[in-house]
């Protein structure tokens, strides 16, 4: 395959802190004495330091790390809008880049004047769009509010306007960034189905993301930043993995929480949510099986008579969800080896998309048992909206914490 | 991954730390056309949005700027010398016709002195070519300019009118239609250039420090009464003509009143002159502004 992208020792530097007179003057003494700006200079903070890569036609690229990681800036510099501080970049073919849908929507304007508006900014002629209007009107769905000012839509409204302009641009190298992060659902499923067609139809994809779902079911390669750095670079499945084990919002860092309790003959020093397939993710969706892994490590001198593993689940707000133990469930652990893991099995997470919060205790019995270990608010866990009633309907948490299994029907009562 | 057995022929693109100075992306520009002619649309359009008198807004204001100047400087040039060329010129043609193609300029200048800053949220967010603005803008002021123009030929008419039918020895003057106003696209280009210039020295200037934005709109105020708007440069000695003919808007304007009146003190060279300035203002703010764009998004 040829390679379309080629990214060569990228380095960016970003200046930090305010412009004032003290800066303005150090600028002109640099530009007349000459002289670069040290590479330590106070307040100076490196984005991108030395990332290489080649991309091949056709990869579809999930780039993955922490927030400040560089994936942003990474995508900026991809798509000029802003340059390397070194470094160089080659590329084949037409650029399109999506790091925000709905950019440029002018506010008086119709629908339909904002269509062929986002269309030029995005690079389309007037040919080129007035080719696919009907077929962007259509995956948009507002056909009816066309001759609308865009102010009057719904934020839901304009997204699904915006995107359907940008899913029909005509380009060989797409990047995007989280832009399915908006919108409901059902139009987010749409989003994806549409990228994974540009994606299957040969096209170059890099795709900037925190969901390892979408990461894991669109992408071909995934790349992880740490700190400005290409830490990971491989299949997609393996960079997950790699990224969820360096993320200690996932847990790893647990181990080095001094805000703890219990009298440390266990101690729990990593923890980890899987899959259905045991790899570890950050993000599980609603009704899907996953794995709440404790690893501990055991201290202790004797042997417990029982043991009981808790795990609390909160929302953000900090309105309890649900708890679990193995005692509840009446599944003891026998023995502890020196090192394993306490492993909490739900087979089909009955929670609405957010983010939760999740406590840990270990204690030698359900309720007067000496403390061992406990964390509160060990790690967050991400839940995504899906299809969990399997009807289309995508539940929210504005709804209630659980999700409940029901069945209606309509009986008559006569008399 | 591999980059061993890679193509290397022919790269579409190019991104390197810093592009030469005379780089400009005219090809990219050219491409980007039509979103030159939508932001001209768009702003047109938009900006008269929610008014009750909508695009009347065009003409009201240069029409009580030029009452203004009629009542306010008009009584300095009723006592002026009756030989003087300009003194058979009704107030209301002589000020209009210098505050249209001062107000085109004026309009260039103030809509794109501040490209990078107005535009921040959308250029942080998708690239094409920044230039591609700051000609819409030209546009969009070419749009009003025309609105404006029209209706200083209306009042041309009137005083033609005035002068065939009804014989008003009043008002003499020479206004027949005649070649000379085939010069109106020079007298806007150059418009166009000084303003863009001027326009894109301050926007690629004011993004890392903002002080100079803060004077534009000042300075161009001043600007215009060293631009014998307000003046025929006819009253001026000898020697102040010619230091005011330093000014580039100068022979603009009163190349315009020479075209369209009959009277005013320009000649060929200092059009020329004045040409010149124009297109190396607008040279030098490309390049700078075609400098700054790189790496603005850093800054602003």
């Amino acid at each position: 395959m040829a390679v379309v992208i080629r990214v060569e020792k990228i380095a960016k530097r970003y200046q930090l802190g305010q412009l004032s007179r003290k800066t303005f003057f150090a600028d002109w003494r640099r530009k007349l004495f000459g002289g670069d700006e040290p590479d330590d200079a106070p307040g100076v903070y490196w984005a991108l330091r030395d990332v290489s890569f080649d991309v091949e036609q056709g990869q579809v690229i999930g780039i993955l790390g922490r927030n400040g990681a560089g994936k942003s800036t990474l995508l900026k510099i991809l798509s000029s809008i802003t340059s390397p501080t070194r470094g160089s970049i080659k590329l084949k073919g037409r650029i399109a880049s999506l790091l925000e849908v709905g950019t440029g929507f002018h506010q008086e304007l119709s629908g339909r004047d904002n269509v062929f508006l986002n269309g030029a900014i995005l690079g389309m002629t007037r040919k080129e769009v007035e080719r696919k209007f009907d077929e962007i009107v259509a995956f948009s769905g507002v056909e009816q509010f066309l001759d609308t000012p865009v102010k009057r839509y719904s934020s839901g409204m304009r997204v699904r306007l915006a995107f359907a302009v940008a899913a029909h641009l005509e380009a060989e190298l797409l990047m995007i960034d989280e832009v399915l992060a908006v919108g409901d659902a059902s139009f987010q499923a749409k989003c994806l189905g549409k990228i994974g067609e540009v994606a299957g139809s040969g096209r170059t994809v890099l795709f900037v993301s925190h969901n390892a779902a979408t990461v894991e079911s669109l992408c071909n390669r995934g790349i992880v930043l740490q700190s400005g750095k290409v830490a990971f670079d491989g299949k997609q499945t393996d960079a997950l993995r790699f990224y969820s084990e360096a993320n200690s919002v996932n847990g790893s860092s647990v181990g080095d929480r001094r805000d703890r309790t219990g009298n440390g003959e266990i101690r729990i020093f990593k923890i980890e949510i899987r899959n259905s397939r045991g790899n570890p993710v950050c993000t599980v969706s609603s009704g899907s099986e996953l794995s709440v892994w404790l690893h501990f490590e055991n201290y202790a001198q004797r042997q417990f008579g029982s043991l009981n593993a808790r795990i609390n689940v909160r929302t953000q707000l900090g309105i309890p969800v649900f708890t679990q133990s193995n005692t509840v469930t009446g599944q003891p652990f026998g023995e502890l080896p020196k090192k394993g893991a306490f492993v909490c099995k739900i087979p089909r997470l009955p929670i609405p998309a957010a983010t939760y919060r999740i406590s840990f205790q270990i204690a030698t019995s359900y309720r007067h048992g000496d403390l061992i270990d406990a964390v509160e608010d060990a790690i967050e866990m991400e839940v995504e909206s899906a299809d969990y009633f399997g009807t289309g309907i995508v539940p929210a948490l504005a709804g209630g914490t659980s999700l409940v299994d029901a069945d209606w029907r309509m009986e008559r009562v006569d008399g | 991954m591999n980059s061993s057995h890679t193509d290397t022929a022919r790269w579409d693109k190019e991104i390197v730390p810093r592009r030469g100075l005379l780089s400009i992306p005219w090809g990219e520009l050219w491409r980007y056309r039509d979103l030159i002619r939508q932001l001209a649309v768009r702003d047109v359009t938009a900006q008269y949005k929610q008014t009750v008198l909508g695009p009347a807004w065009f003409i009201i204001q240069p029409l009580l700027t030029t009452f203004v100047f009629s009542f306010i400087f008009g009584r300095f040039r009723t006592g002026a010398d009756v030989s003087a060329p300009t003194a058979h010129i009704p107030h209301f043609l002589f000020y209009m016709s210098g505050l249209v193609i001062w107000g085109f300029f004026a309009e260039c200048v103030n809509k794109t002195s501040n490209t990078f800053t107005k535009n921040a949220q959308l250029f942080s967010k998708v690239y094409f070519p920044r230039l591609a603005v700051p000609v819409g803008q030209v546009f969009t002021s070419l749009i009003g300019f025309f609105v404006q123009f029209g209706v200083f030929l209306l009042g041309l008419g009137f005083y033609w009118i005035k002068k065939h039918h009804f014989a008003d020895p009043a008002h003499p003057f020479f206004l027949e239609p005649n070649w000379r106003m085939l010069l109106l696209p020079i007298f806007l280009a150059q418009a166009a250039m000084l303003g863009v210039g001027v326009g894109l020295i301050v926007s690629a200037i004011s993004t890392r420090y903002r002080d100079l934005a803060m004077a534009t709109g000042f300075g161009v105020q001043l600007w215009m009464y060293g631009s014998s708007i307000a003046f025929p440069v006819s009253e001026l000695s000898e020697r102040n003509q010619s230091i005011l003919m330093l000014n580039p808007m100068v022979p603009v304007v009163e190349g315009m009143r020479f075209a369209f009146l009959g009277a005013g003190t320009v000649t060929a060279g200092y059009l020329a002159l004045s040409a010149a300035v124009c297109a190396s203002v607008m040279l030098v703010g490309i390049v700078m502004f075609n400098r700054t764009e790189q790496n603005v998004m850093d800054t602003v």
